[in-house]
């Protein structure tokens, strides 16, 4: 039987693998995107498992509204990027570098 | 009953008609020509409802079953926002015309940001509270990259969509476990769950988590690290803008949330704000010494006074989120004079950001060197000037809720930071006159603000306005 621990370790796992998506990544601001994207996805776990354990609806509710703010995001992080990309002609990590820090 | 709480929302309703309305007339009309009028029309509208807020509006009231809390709290957190996003508004206005980067997107963007910070300070509900945010997360990217054209502010904007990126999912997989540990997202029904000593563990990790990701958008360290950068990186009307009315909304929202859904548990986040806080205070004085750029110097400095300002609500108490609130009104309006001298500092129509640059301007421009003297030692915290006051009350409020040595190391971070204020100073009064050095700068605008802003600080000692009254009337409707 699976239950509610199991989507709670799926989602927990998935979270930090995006986590570690954006520290550990050198190569490519895409992938920074992907993991943004992981994250949330993984909150949207978490809220749907505890929307059915908890027989609430309000869980449901808000992933749809993270589902529409996750596009939103996308579609502002790729136009930043498309400018960046315009400015600088390379997208990796290791080049957004013009300021220290 | 949707009539009703309509008419509560009614101010956020109208600035996103305005913002919706705006876009669709300069899309299908003159475009850039007409972004000087909408900046103007755009500050008139948010200084209007500022007053209307301001002047109306009795008790608390609530709409859509607790997710939208309108009481004193919030209409002293929006007016705030609302005068100070007009401002900065004003002040950008010919900075940007100069420059060719007035678009008609810029005001438009920062009306939807606000709208985004209103809802934020009126958040009842972790919903409500997530859309508020994003909403001015979402505008903020955008107008750290307005200079689409400059390797600098798109590199600021993927930076700071970036990080923002993160802590928004940070905050959201706290806001799950609140969710799933207290069964509901209202505030009103995690604060029944939520008590001191018996927190579910879920509760507390989420807690946690909420802390963190707004940590990030107040800029407290270990979580600043976008600060710096995206201060540098923007356009300089944009950097004034972060400093001023997204602060005071996630510093608002912060104190809402650890209040109204956590006001039951205050010894299980008071540690851990005070650890932010007292890491920021340092962080800021200290890192700052080193900095050449005025815009990132304003960055750490911002740093450190959101470590101030987190003190207060370290507190835990009603005098806490008072001295806060007085600690955020005085800080952005020091803010607001600090940045109107900064957008005055070019050569040759270029600006700049140099601090040496500044060196003997006391002999050129007496009137600004001396204006921005009040400010910078008012930042400082040097009494009798209203800074000093700000820092007061928070230090007061930590005292008295047994937080001692956190007092403590408030002060000793204030003598370091004072360093680099006085530093910036010293190069106007003392500092060799270099052949580079700055035009007088001639901008009526950014002069009014600037000797107003300097005037408040000196004069405001007599009373601060009566803020503090004000103040504790708004702290009382949030802490009971």
């Amino acid at each position: 039987m699976i239950g509610l621990e199991h989507y709670l370790t799926v989602a927990a796992v998935l979270f930090v693998i995006g986590i570690f998506g954006l520290f550990l990544n050198r190569k490519n601001v895409i992938i920074l995107l992907m993991s943004i994207e992981l994250m949330l996805l993984a909150v949207n776990i978490n809220l749907v498992a505890f929307s059915t354990h908890l027989g609430d609806l309000v869980g449901q509710v808000f992933t749809l509204f993270v589902l529409t703010v996750a596009a939103a995001e996308a579609a502002i992080g790729l136009a930043i990027l498309v400018c960046f990309f315009r400015n600088r002609g390379t997208i990796a990590v290791e080049d957004v570098n013009v300021m220290k820090g | 009953m949707i009539s009703a709480d309509l008419n509560i929302i009614l101010p956020e309703i109208l600035l996103s008609v305005f913002a919706m309305a705006a876009l669709v007339g300069a899309v299908y009309s003159g475009k850039d020509k007409l972004a000087p009028l909408l900046v103007w029309i755009t500050s008139a509208l948010f200084l209007a409802l500022a007053f209307w807020i301001g002047t109306t509006g009795e008790g608390t009231q609530v709409a859509f079953n607790g997710m939208f809390v309108n009481d004193g709290f919030a209409r002293f957190a929006k007016v705030v926002i609302l005068v100070s996003a007009g401002a900065v508004l004003l002040m950008s206005e010919g900075y940007m015309q100069r420059r060719g980067l007035l678009r008609f997107e810029y005001p438009l963007l920062i009306t939807l940001a606000v709208v985004g910070m209103m809802m934020m300070v009126s958040a009842g509900d972790l919903m409500a509270l997530y859309m508020g945010l994003e909403l001015q997360s979402l505008s903020l990217y955008v107008v750290a990259s307005l200079r689409r054209d400059s390797a600098k502010s798109t590199e600021a904007g993927l930076k700071y969509f970036v990080l923002g990126a993160l802590s928004s999912g940070l905050l959201l997989y706290g806001a799950s476990l609140t969710y799933g540990f207290a069964g509901t997202t209202l505030f009103s029904g995690i604060i029944q769950t939520a008590t001191d000593g018996n927190m579910p563990v879920g509760l507390l990790i989420g807690l946690t988590m909420l802390i963190a990701g707004l940590a990030f958008k107040v800029s407290a360290v270990p979580f600043h690290m976008w600060t710096p950068d995206v201060y540098e990186g923007s356009p300089t009307p944009v950097t004034a803008f972060f400093a001023t009315a997204p602060k005071v909304a996630a510093m608002a929202l912060f104190a809402r949330l650890m209040h109204d859904a956590f006001g039951e548990a205050t010894s299980d986040w008071g540690q851990v704000i005070a650890l932010l806080s007292v890491l920021s205070m340092f962080l800021g004085a200290i890192a700052a010494i080193g900095q050449r750029d005025i815009k990132r110097l304003m960055a750490y400095s911002s740093i450190a006074h959101m470590g101030y300002a987190l003190m207060g609500l370290a507190a835990g108490t009603e005098l806490g989120v008072q001295a806060m609130l007085i600690y955020m009104a005085i800080y952005v309006t020091m803010n607001v004079g600090t940045f109107a001298f900064i957008l005055s500092m070019e050569r040759d129509g270029q600006p700049v950001t140099d601090i040496q640059s500044l060196g003997m301007y006391s002999t050129k421009e007496p009137g600004k060197a001396l204006a921005m003297l009040v400010l910078l030692f008012s930042l400082a915290g040097v009494p009798p000037l209203v800074g000093f006051f700000g820092k007061l009350y928070v230090l007061r409020a930590a005292y008295d809720a047994g937080l001692a040595w956190l007092a403590v190391a408030g002060v000793v971070a204030s003598v370091i930071g004072a360093f680099y204020y006085l530093r910036i100073v010293y190069y106007m009064y003392f500092g060799q006159d270099r052949e580079d050095a700055l035009d007088g700068g001639k901008s009526p605008v950014l002069w009014g603000f600037l000797m107003v802003s300097a005037v408040i600080m000196v004069v405001g000692v007599v009373n601060l306005f009566g803020i503090e009254g004000v103040a504790q009337a708004a702290a009382a409707t949030l802490v009971n």
